[in-house]
């Protein structure tokens, strides 16, 4: 494994934004507010240690947390600052379980912060590794939920000082469900901390090391604007991940359907897919590829719009008709391909059965467990 | 009746006069330090031409950039006082909290943050406390400071609390200027802040400004109204630019933009402005710049306010060419300086325009010196040129259609005759057409804000926000039936129930008289 990241650092913030924004695969929320309140933790002297999956004991108690709400509304209303802390506590007070570490559910966007933001405010460390390895639309397609915890009682918490208990429901999808209509009264952001999990299945089912991947990301693009060498190629060597077209975006469609943005962009090939056509259909986050009609890459496996000359993520909302763009496939963990995960986050599971699921192959032995 | 426009640049004050529809004169004076004597030169250059009296001209239209420089150079900045209405939310972030260490100091680093805001359906955070209020407009006047930049969460949505909030404290500071955020800018409230800020910090140097300018103006003789033009194409007039210099940021490229479409009749294409020592790049859409989409920095300041999409390139005329292997292009440019130092006025230093002169291209100065290089080795150094242009034209590019290039500015003579399979066009008077598309400003209303679907239809919305629009255009001064609709955009809300979506929409029109 690559060094492995122990403290962040500012200039590490700066990284980390930018990487886990690619990982957002589109979506996730900008995390540049959460960079503006870790920066400013760091600023009065608390410390955000990160601790490597393998170092944490199999009995620690560890919660899964982070924002919840629209990403657009988290740009304007911000946060009073301890809405997650405020979760976490109550979770404390309503399981009797002292919390020894916490772990983002989603490293793709903003999510990546806020497990930070509260670890440095309480004092424990931050897992290097999380939930997702990408962003994803719902609660419940997190490993936890799909690997069998049961995320209920959960605690919700608000910048004026509510404190929402879901005790139990019946599912985790009823779960999100809830959750959802809450944070809509909570005026579209909140927080939410999940039920704690032993440490023995954090190790098991956690996808590894996405932190210091996010970090190592955000790294490569930084480095190759100060070297004007080329950041897309840089990703793919050391991601293990594919180009699946250079273009230019000729078309462009978004509209709502259950409060989630969906669409699709088309995308018209120069250089070396000069008289190709890429479709790319996304729902909050970019979903499936197809390079003249043929599906090239989808979920679970992290497709990734670049722009093509920085280097720089392009989320949903910023697709622009006439971008320049790199669109790349970056391989998901074997966490998120098993028969279970993909029922969940699979392409069927997104509307499309018609999609078989072909793992994307890796070239190298980059494998977690 | 006669028009006039002019553009004050970082090097060169350029004026035009416009009768007709027409340009009777073009003139280029450089750009003087406290500016005004410069455009008083530039105004007597052009009045002289034509022979045409003060009395004759209608209105006067000013692009200028300087506010950006104030900003940029973080001069003439006035000590302001941000408050926001926000509290329990947005703390964690107090105003300012990502701008440079001297910027932040240049405007006095103070800040309030009170009770108020709205939630993104209109339901009220908390509500907003007159007593908490006024103590702050007290403390603010304490310190002695002028002007307030007011700033509610959702005020975009709903400015009623900035409103309100301002005629609180006005009760305590009556001579204060207060700069409310929703007028200014759009959702993202750290980034609308900062440009209402920033304002607020430029209202002193504005009404300083706006004083100058009618003294040069009566200088030359010239009592008729007088405009300052805004980045996206449309006028201010002075009482609006003393409340909001800041939307004048980026109206040069935008004048030259706005210009290059006038000039040539193009209401789709890409402009490039070829300076001294750079290149701007932008795109025309219906005869308008097109707005950049993210987030665009002001002296290290993150702002989201429209402002043109502009790529800029080192290369102009006199951008310095040095042979080797491979040859250098820029970035260095002896700028306006090549009337000294280029070869083909004499001096010893190879330019772009040298290369262009000396392949026959255009015919200025002495072509020898850059001739005595061989053809084979221009023709090189030319190549790599055109292929400069061909990128950044190319990345501006917005549609597969075959859109002509515009190509204006003193150094246009160093855009090929097409660009890639674009063709170019190069208008006459392509030297001022920036001045011109400051003499050809109208007037805009435009409306940004979330609209919930589930009260009104998506078509109901919009005319909702056109007729919100044209009554903004009809205040500004625009003749109501010249009004029409430039840019609609509408986005929907992920992960908010109910179908809210954001709807953001301008019109624009000629100006009353």
């Amino acid at each position: 494994m690559d060094e492995s990241l122990r403290q962040v650092t500012s200039e590490d913030l700066e990284a980390i934004e930018i990487g886990a924004a690619i990982l957002g695969t589109g979506g996730g929320g900008n995390p540049y507010i959460g960079k503006l309140r870790c920066r400013k933790e760091l600023r009065k002297g608390r410390q955000i240690n990160i601790i490597p999956l393998h170092e944490l004991s199999d009995d620690a108690w560890v919660v899964s947390l982070g924002g919840i709400g629209a990403p657009v509304v988290g740009v304007e209303k911000i946060e009073q600052g301890e809405e997650c802390l405020r979760a976490l506590y109550a979770l404390e007070e309503e399981t009797g379980h002292k919390i020894d570490a916490v772990i983002s559910s989603e490293i793709g966007g903003a999510n990546a912060m806020e497990p930070m933001l509260t670890g440095a405010q309480a004092g424990i460390p931050v897992v290097d590794g999380d939930g997702m390895g990408r962003a994803f639309p719902e609660m419940q397609m997190c490993t936890w939920s799909i690997y069998g915890h049961k995320s209920t009682p959960s605690a919700m918490a608000d910048e004026k000082g509510s404190i929402i208990i879901i005790r139990d429901t019946t599912s985790e999808i009823a779960l999100e469900r809830f959750a959802r209509a809450t944070v809509v009264e909570m005026g579209a952001a909140g927080a939410i901390a999940l039920a704690p999990m032993r440490g023995s299945f954090v190790k098991r089912y956690a996808i590894p090391n996405t932190v210091t991947q996010a970090l190592q990301l955000g790294r490569s693009v930084l480095e190759s604007q100060i070297n004007n060498s080329d950041p897309i190629s840089t990703i793919l060597e050391k991601e293990d991940g594919q180009l699946l077209m250079t273009g230019k975006i000729i078309d462009l469609e978004r509209h709502l359907k259950g409060g989630f943005a969906v669409g699709h962009v088309n995308v018209e090939g120069f250089g070396d897919f000069h008289g190709k056509l890429g479709e790319i259909y996304l729902q909050n986050e970019f979903l499936v590829f197809k390079l003249d009609g043929e599906v090239r890459a989808c979920v679970p496996d992290l497709i990734i719009v670049l722009e093509a000359d920085t280097g720089l993520p392009i989320t949903t909302e910023m697709l622009r008709y006439g971008q320049r763009v790199a669109i790349l496939v970056l391989p998901c963990h074997d966490l998120l391909r098993s028969e279970e995960a993909l029922g969940v986050i699979g392409p069927a599971a997104f509307g499309y059965p018609e999609i078989i699921y072909t793992p994307l192959v890796r070239n190298s032995s980059r494998e977690g467990n | 009746m006669f028009r006039i426009g002019i553009d004050v640049g970082g090097t060169n004050t350029d004026a035009v006069i416009m009768g007709d529809g027409k340009v009777l004169t073009g003139v280029k004076t450089a750009t003087t330090e406290d500016v005004m004597s410069g455009i008083i030169e530039s105004l007597r250059m052009a009045l002289d031409n034509t022979g045409i009296e003060g009395d004759e001209v209608s209105s006067v239209m000013i692009g200028t950039t300087h506010f950006t420089n104030a900003v940029v150079e973080r001069r003439h900045l006035s000590k302001t006082a941000a408050v926001r209405l926000c509290l329990p939310a947005a703390q964690c972030l107090p105003p300012m909290v990502d701008w440079p260490d001297d910027i932040r100091e240049a405007v006095g680093n103070s800040y309030w943050m009170a009770k108020g805001g709205n939630e993104f359906d209109g339901r009220e955070i908390s509500q907003i406390d007159e007593t908490e209020l006024k103590d702050i407009a007290r403390e603010i006047g304490s310190k002695g400071i002028g002007s307030v930049a007011l700033c509610s969460v959702f005020s975009p949505v709903n400015d009623t609390m900035e409103k309100q909030a301002m005629e609180i404290m006005m009760t305590v500071l009556p001579d204060a200027d207060f700069t409310l955020s929703s007028e200014i800018g759009r959702l993202g409230i750290l980034e609308r802040e900062n440009a209402a800020i920033m304002n607020a910090s430029l209202r002193q140097l504005s009404s300083q400004a706006i004083r100058a300018f009618s003294d040069a103006l009566k200088k030359v003789g010239l009592s008729c109204p007088y405009f300052i033009t805004q980045n996206d194409g449309t006028l201010m007039g002075t009482e609006f630019v003393q409340s909001y210099p800041v939307l004048t940021f980026a109206s040069g490229p935008t004048n030259s933009m706005r210009g290059a479409s006038y000039l040539t009749g193009e209401m789709e294409a890409i402009v490039c402005d070829v300076g001294g020592t750079s290149t701007d790049v932008g795109a025309l859409i219906k005869g308008f710049p097109r707005p950049a989409s993210t987030t665009v920095e002001v002296g290290g300041v993150r702002t989201n306010f429209r402002m043109p999409d502009v790529f800029s390139i080192a290369l102009g005329g006199g951008t310095q060419i040095k042979p080797g292997n491979p040859v250098q292009i820029g970035p260095q440019s002896v700028g306006y300086r090549i009337f000294e130092q280029g070869l083909l006025f004499g001096g010893d230093t190879l330019t772009a325009t040298d290369v262009a002169v000396g392949l026959g291209i255009a015919d200025i100065g002495n072509a020898e010196p850059a001739k005595a290089l061989g053809e084979d080795t221009l023709r090189n150094y030319k190549n790599k040129i055109d292929e400069m242009i061909v990128n950044a034209v190319e990345r501006m590019r917005v549609s597969p259609e075959k859109i002509p290039v515009l190509a204006v500015g003193g150094g246009s003579i160093l855009i090929p005759e097409t660009v890639g399979i674009l063709p170019v066009v190069k208008p006459e008077n392509f030297a001022v057409a920036n001045a011109v598309g400051a003499a050809i400003g109208q007037v805009s209303g435009e409306v940004d804000r979330i609209f919930n679907l589930t009260e009104m239809s998506r078509d109901a919305a919009l005319e909702n926000a056109r007729n919100e629009a044209i009554e903004k255009a009809i205040a500004a001064g625009a003749k109501a039936d010249s009004i029409e609709v430039l840019d609609q955009e509408d986005v929907p809300l992920a992960y908010l129930p109910g179908n809210a979506t954001r709807i953001r929409l301008k019109v624009v029109g000629d100006l009353d008289g």
